[in-house]
Protein backbone atom coordinates (compact mmCIF):
# COMPACT_ATOMS: atom_id res chain seq x y z
CA UNK A 1 0.00 0.00 0.00
CA UNK A 2 1.78 3.20 -1.02
CA UNK A 3 0.48 6.73 0.30
CA UNK A 4 -0.48 7.87 -3.32
CA UNK A 5 -2.99 5.25 -2.52
CA UNK A 6 -4.10 6.23 0.90
CA UNK A 7 -4.65 9.39 -1.00
CA UNK A 8 -6.18 8.37 -3.65
CA UNK A 9 -9.01 6.13 -1.96
CA UNK A 10 -10.91 8.18 -0.24
CA UNK A 11 -11.51 10.54 -3.54
CA UNK A 12 -13.08 7.80 -5.66
CA UNK A 13 -13.03 4.25 -4.53
CA UNK A 14 -14.55 4.65 -1.11
CA UNK A 15 -15.64 8.30 -1.66
CA UNK A 16 -17.11 8.74 1.76
CA UNK A 17 -20.45 10.55 0.52
CA UNK A 18 -20.95 8.93 -2.35
CA UNK A 19 -19.96 5.37 -2.20
CA UNK A 20 -19.89 4.58 1.55
CA UNK A 21 -23.21 6.60 2.26
CA UNK A 22 -21.90 8.56 5.31
CA UNK A 23 -22.41 11.84 6.42
CA UNK A 24 -25.38 12.57 4.82
CA UNK A 25 -26.51 14.67 7.79
CA UNK A 26 -24.52 17.54 6.74
CA UNK A 27 -24.72 16.99 2.95
CA UNK A 28 -28.02 17.41 2.98
CA UNK A 29 -28.30 20.66 5.20
CA UNK A 30 -25.69 22.89 4.67
CA UNK A 31 -25.49 22.15 0.49
CA UNK A 32 -27.50 25.44 -0.10
CA UNK A 33 -24.36 26.89 -1.50
CA UNK A 34 -20.68 26.28 -2.95
CA UNK A 35 -19.26 28.63 0.05
CA UNK A 36 -21.26 26.77 2.30
CA UNK A 37 -20.01 23.45 0.82
CA UNK A 38 -16.28 24.97 1.09
CA UNK A 39 -16.59 25.63 4.24
CA UNK A 40 -18.12 22.72 5.70
CA UNK A 41 -15.17 20.37 3.64
CA UNK A 42 -12.22 22.71 4.92
CA UNK A 43 -13.72 22.76 8.76
CA UNK A 44 -14.35 18.30 8.49
CA UNK A 45 -10.96 18.11 6.70
CA UNK A 46 -8.97 20.07 9.36
CA UNK A 47 -11.02 18.15 12.22
CA UNK A 48 -10.22 14.69 10.94
CA UNK A 49 -6.60 15.21 10.31
CA UNK A 50 -6.11 16.39 13.86
CA UNK A 51 -8.04 13.40 15.12
CA UNK A 52 -6.29 11.32 12.93
CA UNK A 53 -2.83 12.25 13.72
CA UNK A 54 -3.54 12.28 17.41
CA UNK A 55 -5.26 9.26 17.38
CA UNK A 56 -3.04 7.35 15.53
CA UNK A 57 0.01 8.50 17.56
CA UNK A 58 -1.68 7.30 20.44
CA UNK A 59 -3.63 3.66 19.69
CA UNK A 60 -0.42 2.15 21.27
CA UNK A 61 -1.37 3.99 24.77
CA UNK A 62 -5.02 4.06 24.45
CA UNK A 63 -6.42 0.73 26.23
CA UNK A 64 -8.95 -0.96 23.80
CA UNK A 65 -11.86 -0.99 26.08
CA UNK A 66 -12.37 2.54 26.24
CA UNK A 67 -11.00 3.56 22.94
CA UNK A 68 -14.66 4.90 21.75
CA UNK A 69 -14.92 7.59 24.43
CA UNK A 70 -11.36 8.45 23.90
CA UNK A 71 -11.99 8.47 19.91
CA UNK A 72 -14.84 11.23 21.00
CA UNK A 73 -13.79 13.31 23.76
CA UNK A 74 -10.30 13.46 21.17
CA UNK A 75 -12.88 14.66 17.87
CA UNK A 76 -14.74 16.92 20.53
CA UNK A 77 -11.61 18.79 21.54
CA UNK A 78 -10.75 19.67 17.87
CA UNK A 79 -14.80 20.45 16.86
CA UNK A 80 -14.42 22.66 19.84
CA UNK A 81 -10.94 25.01 18.49
CA UNK A 82 -12.48 24.90 14.94
CA UNK A 83 -15.69 25.80 16.19
CA UNK A 84 -13.93 28.80 17.88
CA UNK A 85 -11.95 29.62 15.39
CA UNK A 86 -14.54 29.94 12.64
CA UNK A 87 -16.39 32.16 15.32
CA UNK A 88 -13.68 34.36 15.02
CA UNK A 89 -12.80 34.60 11.75
CA UNK A 90 -15.83 33.72 9.60
CA UNK A 91 -18.42 34.94 11.67
CA UNK A 92 -20.42 34.89 8.10
CA UNK A 93 -19.92 31.46 7.46
CA UNK A 94 -20.49 30.46 11.43
CA UNK A 95 -23.63 31.85 10.68
CA UNK A 96 -24.89 29.83 7.86
CA UNK A 97 -23.52 26.41 8.97
CA UNK A 98 -24.79 27.05 12.70
CA UNK A 99 -25.60 23.42 14.26
CA UNK A 100 -24.02 21.52 11.89
CA UNK A 101 -20.25 22.87 13.52
CA UNK A 102 -20.58 21.67 16.66
CA UNK A 103 -22.21 18.69 14.83
CA UNK A 104 -19.39 17.38 13.02
CA UNK A 105 -18.56 15.82 16.06
CA UNK A 106 -21.16 12.51 15.09
CA UNK A 107 -20.48 12.47 11.87
CA UNK A 108 -20.31 8.91 11.50
CA UNK A 109 -17.03 9.42 9.31
CA UNK A 110 -14.32 10.84 11.37
CA UNK A 111 -15.12 8.22 14.05
CA UNK A 112 -15.20 5.70 10.97
CA UNK A 113 -12.08 6.69 10.16
CA UNK A 114 -10.68 6.39 13.48
CA UNK A 115 -12.05 2.72 14.34
CA UNK A 116 -11.11 1.68 10.91
CA UNK A 117 -7.53 3.49 9.95
CA UNK A 118 -6.28 5.60 11.99
CA UNK A 119 -6.34 2.58 15.22
CA UNK A 120 -4.31 0.87 13.11
CA UNK A 121 -2.07 2.34 11.35
CA UNK A 122 1.35 5.09 12.09
CA UNK A 123 0.77 8.30 11.76
CA UNK A 124 1.98 9.61 8.14
CA UNK A 125 -0.69 7.06 6.35
CA UNK A 126 -2.94 8.19 9.05
CA UNK A 127 -1.96 11.78 7.27
CA UNK A 128 -2.82 10.56 3.64
CA UNK A 129 -5.75 8.78 4.70
CA UNK A 130 -7.20 11.67 6.07
CA UNK A 131 -6.53 14.15 3.53
CA UNK A 132 -7.88 11.91 0.63
CA UNK A 133 -11.14 11.39 2.67
CA UNK A 134 -11.44 15.00 3.63
CA UNK A 135 -10.56 16.06 0.21
CA UNK A 136 -13.50 13.33 -1.63
CA UNK A 137 -15.91 14.86 1.40
CA UNK A 138 -15.31 18.32 0.04
CA UNK A 139 -15.44 17.46 -3.24
CA UNK A 140 -18.91 15.58 -2.81
CA UNK A 141 -20.00 17.87 -1.02
CA UNK A 142 -19.12 20.72 -3.58
CA UNK A 143 -20.72 18.78 -6.56
CA UNK A 144 -23.90 19.06 -4.24
CA UNK A 145 -23.31 22.07 -4.10
CA UNK A 146 -23.34 23.22 -7.32
CA UNK A 147 -26.72 21.48 -8.44
CA UNK A 148 -28.57 23.13 -5.48
CA UNK A 149 -27.07 27.10 -6.21
CA UNK A 150 -26.78 26.83 -9.75
CA UNK A 151 -30.73 25.02 -10.43
CA UNK A 152 -31.94 26.91 -7.04
CA UNK A 153 -30.37 30.41 -6.91
CA UNK A 154 -29.22 30.99 -9.85
CA UNK A 155 -25.63 31.62 -8.85
CA UNK A 156 -22.70 29.87 -8.74
CA UNK A 157 -20.41 31.53 -5.72
CA UNK A 158 -22.46 34.49 -5.51
CA UNK A 159 -21.99 34.53 -9.51
CA UNK A 160 -26.05 35.07 -11.43
CA UNK A 161 -26.17 32.40 -13.93
CA UNK A 162 -29.59 31.55 -14.31
CA UNK A 163 -31.98 34.91 -14.58
CA UNK A 164 -33.84 34.94 -11.68
CA UNK A 165 -37.08 34.21 -12.84
CA UNK A 166 -35.96 30.77 -14.18
CA UNK A 167 -34.78 29.82 -10.55
CA UNK A 168 -36.40 27.05 -9.03
CA UNK A 169 -36.49 27.92 -5.36
CA UNK A 170 -37.47 24.79 -4.13
CA UNK A 171 -33.86 22.81 -4.89
CA UNK A 172 -32.65 25.19 -2.12
CA UNK A 173 -35.12 24.18 0.11
CA UNK A 174 -35.33 20.90 2.38
CA UNK A 175 -36.69 19.00 -0.76
CA UNK A 176 -34.23 19.92 -3.11
CA UNK A 177 -31.56 17.99 -1.08
CA UNK A 178 -32.98 14.64 -0.47
CA UNK A 179 -33.82 14.62 -4.60
CA UNK A 180 -30.54 16.15 -5.72
CA UNK A 181 -28.43 13.44 -3.39
CA UNK A 182 -31.12 10.29 -4.48
CA UNK A 183 -30.54 11.57 -7.80
CA UNK A 184 -26.55 11.70 -7.76
CA UNK A 185 -26.53 7.93 -5.88
CA UNK A 186 -28.78 6.54 -8.86
CA UNK A 187 -26.91 7.86 -11.28
CA UNK A 188 -22.92 6.99 -9.64
CA UNK A 189 -24.74 3.02 -9.20
CA UNK A 190 -26.25 3.62 -13.53
CA UNK A 191 -22.64 4.44 -14.51
CA UNK A 192 -21.05 1.99 -12.14
CA UNK A 193 -23.06 -1.14 -13.18
CA UNK A 194 -21.79 -0.36 -16.98
CA UNK A 195 -18.22 0.40 -16.61
CA UNK A 196 -18.03 -3.14 -14.21
CA UNK B 1 -50.29 27.15 27.38
CA UNK B 2 -50.71 28.65 23.92
CA UNK B 3 -46.46 28.66 23.68
CA UNK B 4 -46.19 25.11 24.18
CA UNK B 5 -48.70 24.53 21.81
CA UNK B 6 -47.06 26.43 19.38
CA UNK B 7 -43.39 24.89 19.96
CA UNK B 8 -45.40 21.25 19.35
CA UNK B 9 -46.66 22.11 16.34
CA UNK B 10 -43.09 23.80 14.85
CA UNK B 11 -41.26 20.78 15.96
CA UNK B 12 -43.41 17.59 15.03
CA UNK B 13 -44.78 19.37 11.55
CA UNK B 14 -43.27 22.32 10.07
CA UNK B 15 -39.72 22.37 11.22
CA UNK B 16 -39.76 18.73 11.49
CA UNK B 17 -36.32 17.47 12.49
CA UNK B 18 -35.61 14.81 9.65
CA UNK B 19 -37.33 16.31 6.90
CA UNK B 20 -36.46 19.86 7.08
CA UNK B 21 -33.59 19.86 9.73
CA UNK B 22 -31.90 17.38 8.24
CA UNK B 23 -31.12 16.00 11.80
CA UNK B 24 -30.88 11.90 12.29
CA UNK B 25 -30.85 10.96 8.43
CA UNK B 26 -28.76 8.08 9.40
CA UNK B 27 -31.25 6.03 11.28
CA UNK B 28 -34.22 7.55 9.01
CA UNK B 29 -32.75 5.62 5.97
CA UNK B 30 -30.88 2.76 7.77
CA UNK B 31 -33.92 1.76 10.16
CA UNK B 32 -36.64 2.53 7.89
CA UNK B 33 -37.18 -0.65 5.95
CA UNK B 34 -39.59 -2.58 8.45
CA UNK B 35 -42.25 -0.79 10.14
CA UNK B 36 -41.54 -2.88 13.83
CA UNK B 37 -38.19 -1.63 13.66
CA UNK B 38 -38.86 1.66 12.80
CA UNK B 39 -41.31 2.12 15.40
CA UNK B 40 -38.70 0.57 17.70
CA UNK B 41 -36.01 3.17 17.18
CA UNK B 42 -38.68 5.88 17.25
CA UNK B 43 -38.98 4.75 21.04
CA UNK B 44 -35.44 3.95 21.84
CA UNK B 45 -34.88 7.49 20.19
CA UNK B 46 -37.49 9.41 22.25
CA UNK B 47 -36.52 7.80 25.29
CA UNK B 48 -33.04 9.36 25.40
CA UNK B 49 -33.88 12.31 23.68
CA UNK B 50 -36.48 13.41 26.38
CA UNK B 51 -33.85 12.46 28.89
CA UNK B 52 -30.83 13.78 27.37
CA UNK B 53 -32.70 17.14 27.08
CA UNK B 54 -33.33 17.55 30.15
CA UNK B 55 -29.62 16.65 31.68
CA UNK B 56 -27.73 18.68 28.96
CA UNK B 57 -30.31 21.82 30.32
CA UNK B 58 -29.53 21.15 33.75
CA UNK B 59 -25.60 20.62 32.94
CA UNK B 60 -25.74 23.95 30.64
CA UNK B 61 -27.09 25.98 33.42
CA UNK B 62 -25.98 24.47 36.81
CA UNK B 63 -22.16 23.83 35.72
CA UNK B 64 -21.24 25.31 32.48
CA UNK B 65 -22.97 28.74 32.94
CA UNK B 66 -21.91 29.67 36.32
CA UNK B 67 -18.51 28.99 35.87
CA UNK B 68 -18.14 30.48 32.19
CA UNK B 69 -16.91 27.46 30.13
CA UNK B 70 -19.20 27.37 27.91
CA UNK B 71 -16.92 26.81 25.13
CA UNK B 72 -16.49 23.11 26.97
CA UNK B 73 -20.48 22.53 25.78
CA UNK B 74 -19.88 20.47 22.77
CA UNK B 75 -17.59 18.19 24.47
CA UNK B 76 -19.35 17.84 27.78
CA UNK B 77 -22.98 17.09 25.78
CA UNK B 78 -21.51 14.49 23.80
CA UNK B 79 -20.01 12.44 26.79
CA UNK B 80 -23.03 12.94 28.84
CA UNK B 81 -24.43 11.66 25.75
CA UNK B 82 -22.89 8.49 25.22
CA UNK B 83 -22.92 7.37 28.98
CA UNK B 84 -26.88 8.26 29.10
CA UNK B 85 -26.65 6.07 26.34
CA UNK B 86 -24.76 3.42 28.00
CA UNK B 87 -26.59 3.34 31.60
CA UNK B 88 -30.17 3.64 29.74
CA UNK B 89 -28.88 0.36 27.96
CA UNK B 90 -27.83 -1.32 31.59
CA UNK B 91 -30.94 -0.07 33.44
CA UNK B 92 -33.51 -1.11 30.65
CA UNK B 93 -31.58 -5.02 30.44
CA UNK B 94 -32.24 -4.96 34.59
CA UNK B 95 -35.28 -4.19 34.78
CA UNK B 96 -37.36 -4.93 31.56
CA UNK B 97 -35.21 -7.58 29.70
CA UNK B 98 -38.87 -7.84 26.91
CA UNK B 99 -38.13 -3.99 26.15
CA UNK B 100 -34.16 -4.46 26.25
CA UNK B 101 -34.97 -7.39 23.59
CA UNK B 102 -36.85 -4.74 21.00
CA UNK B 103 -34.94 -1.88 21.53
CA UNK B 104 -31.58 -3.81 21.99
CA UNK B 105 -29.88 -3.36 19.11
CA UNK B 106 -31.35 0.21 18.36
CA UNK B 107 -29.78 1.98 21.70
CA UNK B 108 -26.08 2.38 21.09
CA UNK B 109 -26.55 3.48 18.09
CA UNK B 110 -28.40 6.53 19.25
CA UNK B 111 -24.84 7.68 20.70
CA UNK B 112 -24.17 9.01 17.35
CA UNK B 113 -27.69 10.42 16.39
CA UNK B 114 -27.18 13.72 15.41
CA UNK B 115 -30.91 14.11 16.18
CA UNK B 116 -29.66 14.40 19.72
CA UNK B 117 -27.15 16.93 20.02
CA UNK B 118 -28.55 18.79 17.95
CA UNK B 119 -31.80 19.05 19.90
CA UNK B 120 -29.61 19.66 22.91
CA UNK B 121 -27.86 22.28 21.77
CA UNK B 122 -31.05 24.06 20.16
CA UNK B 123 -32.60 24.00 23.68
CA UNK B 124 -29.11 26.02 24.62
CA UNK B 125 -29.27 28.15 21.72
CA UNK B 126 -33.02 29.45 22.21
CA UNK B 127 -33.11 29.65 26.06
CA UNK B 128 -35.17 27.61 26.78
CA UNK B 129 -36.72 27.35 30.61
CA UNK B 130 -36.36 23.70 31.95
CA UNK B 131 -40.12 22.10 31.13
CA UNK B 132 -40.18 24.38 27.66
CA UNK B 133 -36.75 22.21 26.88
CA UNK B 134 -38.70 19.21 27.93
CA UNK B 135 -41.40 19.81 26.02
CA UNK B 136 -39.26 21.09 22.62
CA UNK B 137 -37.50 17.74 23.32
CA UNK B 138 -40.19 15.41 23.10
CA UNK B 139 -42.30 16.78 20.61
CA UNK B 140 -38.62 16.53 18.22
CA UNK B 141 -38.71 12.98 19.07
CA UNK B 142 -42.65 12.47 18.04
CA UNK B 143 -41.48 14.32 14.92
CA UNK B 144 -39.00 11.83 14.45
CA UNK B 145 -40.63 8.85 14.92
CA UNK B 146 -43.59 10.32 12.73
CA UNK B 147 -41.19 10.62 9.79
CA UNK B 148 -39.34 7.42 10.31
CA UNK B 149 -42.71 5.03 10.27
CA UNK B 150 -44.23 6.73 7.50
CA UNK B 151 -41.42 6.47 5.59
CA UNK B 152 -40.95 2.65 6.86
CA UNK B 153 -44.71 2.45 5.58
CA UNK B 154 -43.79 3.74 2.33
CA UNK B 155 -40.52 1.34 1.87
CA UNK B 156 -42.42 -1.31 2.42
CA UNK B 157 -44.63 -0.70 -0.42
CA UNK B 158 -41.78 0.26 -2.59
CA UNK B 159 -40.41 -3.12 -1.95
CA UNK B 160 -42.82 -4.57 -4.70
CA UNK B 161 -42.60 -1.55 -6.86
CA UNK B 162 -41.17 -1.95 -9.82
CA UNK B 163 -37.84 0.73 -9.21
CA UNK B 164 -34.83 1.11 -12.07
CA UNK B 165 -32.04 -1.24 -10.55
CA UNK B 166 -29.63 1.59 -10.18
CA UNK B 167 -32.48 3.43 -8.63
CA UNK B 168 -33.10 0.87 -5.62
CA UNK B 169 -32.29 1.14 -1.79
CA UNK B 170 -30.71 4.07 -1.27
CA UNK B 171 -31.30 6.68 -4.29
CA UNK B 172 -35.00 5.79 -3.97
CA UNK B 173 -35.15 6.53 -0.37
CA UNK B 174 -33.40 10.10 -0.66
CA UNK B 175 -35.91 10.54 -3.62
CA UNK B 176 -39.19 9.09 -1.26
CA UNK B 177 -38.18 11.60 2.00
CA UNK B 178 -37.73 14.23 -0.91
CA UNK B 179 -41.84 14.15 -1.92
CA UNK B 180 -42.49 13.53 1.90
CA UNK B 181 -40.35 16.35 2.74
CA UNK B 182 -42.58 18.17 0.47
CA UNK B 183 -45.68 17.83 1.04
CA UNK B 184 -44.33 18.46 5.34
CA UNK B 185 -43.39 22.26 3.69
CA UNK B 186 -47.10 22.52 3.05
CA UNK B 187 -47.22 22.84 7.20
CA UNK B 188 -45.09 25.90 6.80
CA UNK B 189 -48.55 28.48 7.27
CA UNK B 190 -49.53 26.82 10.46
CA UNK B 191 -48.01 28.89 13.13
Amino acid sequence: MSLMNEFTKGIVKENPLFRLVLGTCPALAITTSVENGLGMGAAFTAVLLASNIVISAMRKIIPDSVRIPAYIVIIASFVTMIDLAMHAYTPDLYKSLGIFIPLIVVNCIILGRAEAFANRNSVVPSVFDALGMGLGFTLALVLVCTFREVLGAGTFLGHTILPESKAAILMILPPGGFVTLGCMLGFLNKVQSKTA
Amino acid sequence: MQDYFIIIVSAVLINNIVLSQFLGICPFVGVSKKLGAALGMGAAVTFVLVLAGGLTWAIQTYMLNPFNIGYLQTIAFILVIASLVQFVEMVIRKFSPALYKSLGVYLPLITTNCAVLGVAILNIQKEFSLLQALVFSLSHAIGFTLALVLMAGIRERLEDADTPKCMRGMPIALVTAALMSMSFLGFSGLV
